[in-house]
């Protein structure tokens, strides 16, 4: 079955009642034909278990890599994904469109 | 995101009422807003025109980039009529994440072999409907065929303000579901809330392809503004 909203963000809160490392991403703006609508959500816990999903799985990989990074520092980031990026051809999307995603950590 | 705040939000949407996280992206400073909240903010026309179309968004307010995340209550879908239609309409509802329950008094017609893992109910809707505690973010799907079963079904809907309601038949069933229903007191205002025939017309003939129309004219209605739904 699917991870709906309301599944992962419980989990996130069970992670995080547990005593893990929890960050969430939010999808905050989207240009052209981006596949998730800003308000989409993915929770990473400290081991790197990821729910829910920013892109159509395109950009999903790098930004776990930075949550974790959120996880150690506690810094929230904005992260920025697109055709126009240098980092295209490893974590562009595919589909032309643009995305901008705030990552902070759950504390 | 404070633990506390994520707590808060799964409680709210437990309770399927909806909420709204206003984060501030220069600074990471973050608050949630409650449904009952919303009207005495200062930010009340923006919080209302996001949660009234479902749909987060940046805006910018006194020189602040804020991010309005709504987070809607989970869709319902409450089908009247465990017939060939149901079985295919429940996990087709459910694949696109709409919480199924199938009401038909008619214990042949709700088995569970027919209806494998989806919460079904074998009681009359004045029974059954009370305790599903319908709402807005609920739509409701008339199919069973029959008036001793859709009728007082319908009326429930009518009176719990369903963001949908469809019933199965043609206009002439129809003009006959009116006529009653008329003779139960029940506005032309609110006749006209009822989509019939149901589903969009995509020239469905089996009970697939039905099932596929009417989560299509569900999905216009939900998505769709308002002043373009089906």
């Amino acid at each position: 079955m699917l991870d709906r909203d309301e599944d992962l963000l419980k989990a996130a809160e069970n992670w995080g009642k547990a005593g893990k490392g929890v960050a969430l991403a939010t999808v905050i703006e989207t240009w052209g034909s981006a596949p998730r609508p800003a308000g989409s959500n993915l929770v990473v816990n400290g081991d790197g278990t990821f729910l829910g999903s920013v892109s159509g799985g395109c950009v999903e990989g790098a930004v776990v890599t930075e949550a974790l990074d959120v996880i150690s520092s506690g810094t929230p980031r904005m992260l920025e994904f697109g055709v126009a990026d240098e980092t295209a051809w490893t974590v562009g999307l595919s589909c032309g469109g643009r995305i901008r995603i705030f990552v902070e950590k759950v504390v | 995101m404070k633990l506390a705040t994520l707590s808060a939000i799964n409680t709210e949407r437990a309770a399927r009422r909806p909420v709204i996280v206003v984060t501030d992206i220069g600074n990471g400073e973050q608050r949630l807003v409650m449904a009952a909240d919303i009207a005495d903010d200062p930010l009340h026309s923006e919080l209302e025109r996001h949660l009234r179309m479902g749909k987060s968004g940046a805006i910018e307010v006194e020189g602040r980039n804020l991010f309005l995340n709504v987070y809607a209550p989970t869709a319902k879908l409450v089908i009247i009529g465990a017939v060939h239609i149901s079985q295919a309409l429940a996990p087709l509802a459910r694949s696109l994440g709409y919480d199924v329950t199938v009401v038909d008094p008619r214990s042949a017609f709700a088995s569970p072999e027919r209806f494998p893992d989806i919460r079904l109910i074998a009681e009359w809707p004045d029974v059954a409907l009370p305790p599903l505690n319908i709402d807005h973010y609920t739509a409701f799907v008339v199919v069973a065929h029959d008036p001793k079963i859709d009728d007082p079904a319908l009326l429930h809907a009518l009176e719990h303000d369903c963001f949908y309601i469809g019933a199965l038949g043609s206009r002439k069933t129809h003009g006959q579901r009116t006529l009653r229903l008329k003779a139960q007191g029940i506005s032309c205002a609110d006749i006209e809330r009822i989509h019939a025939p149901i589903g969009l017309e995509i020239g469905a003939i089996s009970p697939s392809e039905i099932a596929v129309a009417i989560m299509a004219e569900i999905t216009a209605q939900l998505r769709l503004p308002k002043a373009s739904a089906a």
